[in-house]
């Protein structure tokens, strides 16, 4: 099953239309807690399965090679997920830490709750990118969908395409970064000014998602006006 | 939950393989519809006459005897061939007329669709039970479109389950729930759509045929549908030459689409369209909501 160019940078490759998705998935959860084991992993032919490589907690790198199902690289500590594809519904939700990497698009609530970690969409999000998301920081090369950064609570949500219906609805203090059109901003979303701090915090993110040919200062930043029912002090319990 | 699928074939090798493909994305379907399974199959149109699809609660059923009786009322009537609780009738007549005389003449009978082209199979029971009962595997034809069932708003019955056809060479299947489909239902039996259950998406079927009937094309009537059906819903609809794809504006159901030379194929999950020959290199979307989405024979 091994397949490698030298000791210690071995792949560990396992196939999905041979080994069974749990097999894969349990192998992987063994890893947790700095367990040896291989950290190269190549998963072959995903074929849109659910919760593949779901649940991770280690120090590994993982590239997938096809279409992901749902949930996939949900609740990821530590790893490093790259799939060669697009992904299903809940990509990278809950994720705590790490990167996940999508090479081609994903559907809807891409990184849902997420509290840590990066995660890069080379094509487009679907709607409700970002939903709650409570820290991560998610970069998107092409266009979210609509309820973008629904009750977005923190972290940043940087779309370099345009942004769908809703953009940002009832968002906390999460930070969004829009550089083409938006089809309308959500309840308590407004445009806030873009100072340099914003623009090196773009540009940061940028180049950890490797778009290099994006111009930092392009952007707008849009947040939180703090003016529902929530923001009050006086509805406070 | 329910899962659909559609398969649109380009090429004569995916029409000649047809029914092959369609039982292994409704088997990967089944997760999300274990209750019944149905199939809407575009093939072998008639050159006059019309086409009906005739279900009986009895599998040994006497169809001669009932083609007798057609064959003395229009002229011409053969039941080419018989699957499992389904038969499919010829008779040279409207397809209207020919439906209204079974459903009056043979109360215990359910027509399951009428038309020139469209055979529509449907079951209870898991999906890949269904395939086997039925032979889906033979099937050669144009375009099909498949439904696996998981009940919320209506027994788990065969009448209950997908697809629905109201209108001639009609089909349609949905993943979802309308919201609006009791009052929608009253406006349209008003103007003569008729209703044979208490399903929700039998009112979205008649409702594009209302649409088709008054002139409308397969996408006028699913863009005005937008604003007419209220609820969750992505449907797959087929007509003679026509594949079409809806998502509500709010987009809580799933689709995805994925197209090559050789096909257009419609599911509620990636991976009901993995199993295609090709799929690797599929260009592969999520439709948009609120965007209809139509392929058509003539333009293909």
């Amino acid at each position: 099953m091994a397949a490698g160019t030298a000791s210690g940078t071995a792949v560990e490759v396992v196939d999905l239309a041979t080994t069974p998705l749990r097999e894969l998935n349990q192998r992987l959860h063994d890893l947790a807690g700095g367990k040896e084991g291989p950290t190269h992993w190549r998963v072959l032919n995903p074929r849109g399965a659910h919760a593949v490589a779901c649940g991770l907690d280690a120090e590994i790198d993982i590239e997938i090679d096809g279409h992901v199902g749902y949930y996939c690289a949900g609740m990821n500590q530590l790893a490093n997920v790259c799939v060669h594809g697009s992904a299903s519904t809940g990509l990278a939700e809950n994720m705590m830490s790490g990167t996940v990497v999508i090479e081609g698009s994903v559907s809807q609530s891409a990184g849902a709750s997420a509290h840590g970690g990066l995660l890069v969409v080379h094509g487009d999000a679907a709607a409700r990118c970002g939903i709650s998301m409570k820290g991560v920081d998610i970069v998107v090369r092409g266009s979210v969908g609509h309820l973008s950064g629904f009750m977005a609570q923190s972290g940043s949500l940087v779309v370099c395409g345009d942004a769908g219906e809703a953009l940002g609805d009832s968002l906390y203090e999460a930070r969004i970064y829009v550089r083409g059109e938006i089809a309308g901003l959500g309840a308590d979303c407004v445009e806030k000014e873009l100072r340099a701090e914003h623009v090196a915090q773009v540009r940061g993110l940028l180049e950890r998602a490797g778009f290099d040919d994006v111009d930092p200062s392009s952007f707008r930043r849009y947040g939180s006006a703090r003016e529902l029912y929530s923001f009050k002090i006086d509805n406070a319990y | 939950m329910c899962g659909i699928v559609g398969l649109f074939a380009k090429s004569p090798a995916i029409e000649e393989s047809l029914g092959r493909h369609l039982a292994a994305m409704l088997a990967q379907m089944s997760a999300r519809g274990p209750d019944s399974a149905g199939v809407a199959v575009y093939r072998n149109p008639v050159t006059s006459g019309s086409k009906l699809t005739l279900y009986s609660r009895d599998t040994l059923y006497d169809w001669d005897a009932l083609c007798g009786q057609l064959d003395g009322a229009f002229g011409g009537a053969t039941v080419p061939s018989v699957r499992a609780s389904h038969a499919v009738v010829l008779v040279e007549a409207d397809a209207a007329e020919a439906e209204v005389w079974v459903r009056r003449n043979f109360p215990d009978l359910r027509v399951m669709s009428a038309g020139s082209v469209i055979e529509i199979y449907k079951e209870v029971g898991r999906p890949e039970v269904f395939s086997e009962q039925f032979s889906l595997a033979d099937f050669q034809g144009t375009h099909v479109l498949g439904h696996t069932r998981m009940a919320t708003e209506s027994r788990v019955t065969t009448e209950g389950s997908h697809p629905f056809s109201t209108g001639l060479d009609l089909c349609l299947v949905h993943n979802g729930s309308l919201s609006n489909h009791n009052r929608l239902r009253r406006t349209l039996q008003r103007d003569g759509i008729e209703f044979h259950t208490e399903n929700d998406t039998e009112v979205a079927a008649g409702y594009l045929a209302w649409k088709l009937r008054e002139g409308a094309s397969l996408e006028q009537a699913l863009e005005e549908g937008i604003e007419d059906l209220d609820g969750f819903y992505t449907f797959a609809v087929a007509t003679a030459d026509g594949f079409a794809v809806l998502r509500d504006p709010i987009a809580c159901k799933p689709a995805v689409l994925a197209e090559t030379d050789d096909w257009v194929a419609m599911a509620s999950e990636y991976h009901a369209i993995a199993v295609l020959p090709g799929a690797d290199d599929a260009r592969v979307w999520e439709p948009e909501p609120g965007i209809v989405y139509v392929w058509e024979k003539a333009a293909v």
